[in-house]
């Protein structure tokens, strides 16, 4: 280890991950290039299009402007992890995005989906313009947007009327 | 039937658990990453280029310059044999001597990171010396200006023409002349995943294999091969997963040739993935146009004649191998094509200057040739105290009128312009809006209303690159393959960067097999597997691989029923396939399963008679012949709120009314056209490459660059109208066009009309605050 570099232990996706690190890496390259989740992308680099986004903690960040470093210890999420079949919590609205076509080229869509999921969590009816406003920080460069803010709404609805256990 | 079903996408469903391949995604041993030396300036010689600080950083394994591909790349030139005179200057891999535009790449360097390459490219030192820019289209064609290109006399690119009846006459002779000084700001394509691609060389074999980003993998493997010097066959070109391209990815580019050739030279595989600030500064560029345009008036409505003056500026070099004239083509030949005038004259001028280069990009030229037309019918129809819908339907070409030749020289084969309008106004009542426009003005809130008629121009024919002398394919190929358990491998030459044409292709051959859509599956982005075709740009994949498609699909369905005849001892032409099964086309009674037959015409051809066509592999192709386009039509009305203290426009309402003929798949074709929407309204109202007057990129980010994001954008709604075309036996045309086409023309007659109780007007897109506040004169 030097000073350019430094070990981390953290969890990703619920396995136990030890590895050292450039302390200049940051989360989103050290889960793609390191460990291979690469359903986390990477479109700017400077925390605006959130096509990088994770779950860290159970909260969303940018996978470009936290360090590797900085998820020492933490539980870090991807839609790789947040897709499995035995913690498919977005499963739902995975379905509702492919049914209704939210998606186009895909790339936003995993950082999309995580911002989605921890909306409505936060607020399980939101309204179309709330929707609209969560999902501010993911550029979606295909869509439009409303097959998207569609399938959010649907899903909330679908939550509320059946309750998942 | 599938077709006109919303059939969801395979791709999305793997898209949607994080499981694309993307290039990024792909990694391979010893990979080698590329970072570049970009040139500082907008204009600067370029002098000595030291690399050795670079080098002496552990894990920068080479510094390249132009001197050292020369060996490896050829240089070339962006001509086009339909634009004789059109300047073409020689571009090479890397800039050699001089860079001609803040952004350029003088230097690549190679490392075992990206990070590591960075860092090298961050060492090594250039001996620049900086050049007068030239900025602006005006400034580049004054005598004085500093010439770009050292085999020039001046930076003027190309100029050309067309007239039609008696401009000249019809205006001295027009009842009302209205004109208007448009400019539309230079923006991009901004795909949000940015370009990448990774080359490999095996010198045992000579192969070059390149996994890229891009739309068009065959006419990059013709291009790699004839500009690195190596036979079409040994280059293969892949395109994985791709993140957006919107035409931002069908051209050359530079860097990504220094990728190709460094590959080959140091013997590893090598990955070039643009960051955003280049992206930003190295990407093709689109519009940035100056328009000065008017339209003469009857008194009773009628246009009588239309004049067209473009302005506008290839960037620094024109865009290989397409070229850069097609934007200012597109507002030659297409503004005013939905009405009936006869006396029409339009003239474009393409400069050189420093910027980055301009390329073609969604709704080539569209935008604004609708734009200029609409806003002029606005102004028209508010000078003579007319109704501007009303207006619009006097001069709207209509029933008789088709088909004909465009004043401007474009086929209009069947357009429904009238059944569009009537959908529209089923939906958006006028005269609640203009009621509601009325109470709300009196209470200091100002909203508009916009219309914006286009003609959307798709599915180019063959003539127009094969006559330019350019190697890209307008004919697709489809190739079948019926698997030995009965199921379709579907080959084609169309590319899907997220359109869904790999699904609509699917529900294509599915039906004509008379199997059901799982069933068949379809392989594309290939150029060594899939059939030469020319990939997915200008809205062609329906309308063209489709019915490639559709071909293949009614020949191998021929084979299939041709076997079952002979196995059966039955006419072919008394059976035929359902869900896959060979039926009695009369009584419907099953007679056997296709894979039944596939297993016999695989493993059993012996049961077969003969004299029977029992081929289960199948090619068939399609081009169009005597038409350069397949034109398609719609009209779009925005509403809009403008805060006249801050100058911020809120789009409320908007509407799309689109004819892209046979509609394949609903689901794919609205999405196709929201989206649209939503980048035209970005180049309405927020996007922009703004340049100080050196020539130095303002925008570097999604900070200062603004792109829309789902807060500002409104719910779209679309209808459709169906007219097929006749050309084709699918009737499908294309559909990726018209949302953009459409967006900034609704807009801007949308804001134009809620500020017009202020008697001011605005020609300049995109619209931003300081400038409508200017407009308004509270700036």
């Amino acid at each position: 280890m030097n000073a350019k570099s430094r070990r981390i232990a953290l969890t990703v996706n619920g396995e136990a991950v030890a590895r050292e690190v450039p302390v200049r890496l940051n989360l989103v390259d050290f889960l793609r290039h390191d460990l291979g989740f690469t359903g986390s992308h990477v479109g700017c680099e400077q925390g605006a299009c959130g096509a990088c986004t994770v779950l860290l903690d159970d909260q969303t960040v940018r996978g470009c402007l936290v360090l590797a470093v900085q998820a020492d210890g933490c539980a870090v999420q991807t839609i790789e992890g947040t897709s499995n079949n035995d913690n498919g919590l977005m499963a739902d609205l995975q379905e509702m995005f492919l049914s209704l076509n939210a998606l186009q080229c895909g790339f936003c869509t995993p950082g999309m989906l995580l911002s989605a999921q921890e909306l409505l969590r936060a607020n399980p009816r939101p309204s179309r313009e709330e929707i609209r406003d969560y999902l501010s920080g993911n550029f979606c460069r295909c869509t439009g947007y409303q097959a998207i803010v569609d399938a959010v709404a649907a899903v909330a609805r679908a939550r509320h009327e059946e309750p998942r256990p | 039937m599938s077709i006109g079903a919303e059939v969801p996408r395979d791709r999305a469903k793997r898209l949607l658990s994080g499981r694309g391949k993307f290039v990024d995604d792909i990694d391979l041993p010893r990979l080698l990453h590329l970072a570049f030396v970009r040139c500082p300036y907008a204009h600067a010689s370029i002098g000595a280029i030291d690399g050795a600080e670079a080098m002496a950083l552990p894990g920068v394994v080479a510094v390249l310059t132009a001197a050292d591909l020369d060996a490896a790349v050829s240089s070339w030139r962006a001509a086009h044999k339909l634009f004789p005179g059109m300047a073409a200057p020689e571009q090479s891999a890397l800039a050699r001597g001089v860079a001609r535009w803040q952004g350029e790449a003088v230097a690549g360097v190679l490392g075992e990171s990206r990070a590591l390459a960075e860092d090298g490219a961050e060492r090594v030192s250039v001996d620049w010396q900086e050049l007068p820019a030239v900025m602006d289209a005006n400034q580049a064609l004054a005598p004085e200006a500093p010439v770009l290109h050292g085999d020039m006399a001046n930076n003027l690119a190309y100029t050309a023409e067309v007239t039609a009846g008696d401009t000249e006459a019809a205006f001295e002779a027009a009842a009302h002349v209205v004109e208007e000084h448009f400019r539309f700001h230079r923006h991009s394509g901004i795909s949000l995943e940015p370009r990448g691609i990774i080359a490999e060389f095996e010198p045992g074999e000579g192969r070059l294999t390149v996994h890229q980003s891009h739309q068009t993998p065959h006419q990059q493997q013709d291009l790699y091969a004839r500009l690195l010097g190596l036979p079409e066959h040994k280059v293969r070109v892949i395109c994985p997963d791709v993140g957006g391209a919107f035409g931002l990815k069908h051209h050359l580019m530079a860097d990504e040739l220094v990728a190709c050739a460094a590959a080959r030279l140091l013997g590893r595989p090598v990955k070039f993935i643009a960051d955003r600030l280049e992206s930003f500064m190295a990407d093709v560029h689109c519009r940035d146009h100056e328009v000065r345009a008017r339209m003469a008036f009857s008194g009773s409505g009628e246009i009588l004649a239309l004049q067209v003056d473009d302005l506008f500026n290839a960037g620094a070099y024109g865009q290989y191998p397409r070229t850069s004239i097609a934007e200012g083509n597109q507002i030659m030949r297409l503004t005013g094509a939905p009405y009936g005038h006869g006396n029409y004259r339009a003239g474009l001028r393409m400069a050189f200057l420093n910027k980055s280069i301009l390329g073609h990009i969604r709704s080539v030229g569209h935008p604004i040739a609708c734009a200029v037309a609409e806003r002029l019918v606005d102004l028209g129809a508010a000078a003579l105290g007319l109704d501007p819908i009303a207006v619009r339907r006097q001069n709207y070409l209509q029933g008789d009128d088709f088909p004909r030749t465009s004043v401007g020289g474009v086929e209009l084969e069947n357009l429904s312009f009238n059944a569009c309008l009537d959908k529209a106004l089923e939906i958006i009542d006028m005269a609640q809006f203009r009621r509601e426009q009325a109470e709300l003005r009196a209470r200091n809130v100002y909203r508009g209303i916009g219309i914006a008629t286009f003609v959307e121009l798709t599915a180019i024919g063959p003539e127009y690159y094969g006559e330019g002398g350019q190697h890209i394919s307008a004919q697709e190929t489809c190739l079948l393959r019926l698997e030995a358990s009965g199921t379709i491998r579907c080959y084609t030459g169309a590319t899907d960067q997220g359109q869904g044409i790999d699904t609509g292709i699917q529900q294509v051959v599915a039906d004509g097999l008379g199997l059901a859509v799982p069933d068949v599956e379809v392989i594309s982005g290939d150029s060594a597997l899939c059939p030469m075709g020319g990939g997915s740009w200008g809205s062609r994949g329906a309308a063209l691989a489709g019915e490639a498609a559709m071909r293949a699909a009614t020949t191998l369905r021929r084979n299939i029923l041709a076997i079952a005849g002979s196995l059966l001892q039955k006419n072919a032409a008394d059976l035929t396939i359902e869900q896959g099964i060979v039926l009695d086309a009369t009584t419907d009674s099953a007679h056997m399963a296709v894979s039944e037959i596939a297993r016999i015409g695989h493993f059993q051809p012996y049961s077969i008679a003969e004299d029977v066509t029992a081929d289960l592999t199948v090619v068939e192709r399609y081009a169009s012949r005597g038409r350069l386009f397949l034109a398609g039509n719609g009209l779009q009305i925005a509403t809009v709120e403008v805060d006249m203290d801050t100058g911020i426009v809120t789009p409320l309402r908007h509407l799309v009314v689109h004819d892209c003929g046979r509609i394949l798949n609903p689901l794919l074709v609205r999405e196709q056209i929201r989206g649209g929407v939503v980048q035209g309204l970005g180049a309405a109202l927020y996007e922009e490459l703004r340049y100080d007057p050196a020539g130095h990129l303002l925008t570097g980010s999604f900070a200062d660059y603004l792109v829309p994001m789902a807060g500002e954008m409104p719910d779209i709604e679309v209808a459709h109208i169906e007219t097929p075309t006749e050309t084709s036996a699918l009737g499908a045309k294309g559909a990726g066009e018209a949302g953009t086409a459409g967006a900034v023309g609704a807009i801007l007659n949308a804001v134009n009309d809620a500020i017009s109780p202020f008697d001011a007007s605005i020609a300049e897109t995109p619209i931003t605050p300081p400038r409508l506040l200017r407009a308004l004169g509270r700036f």
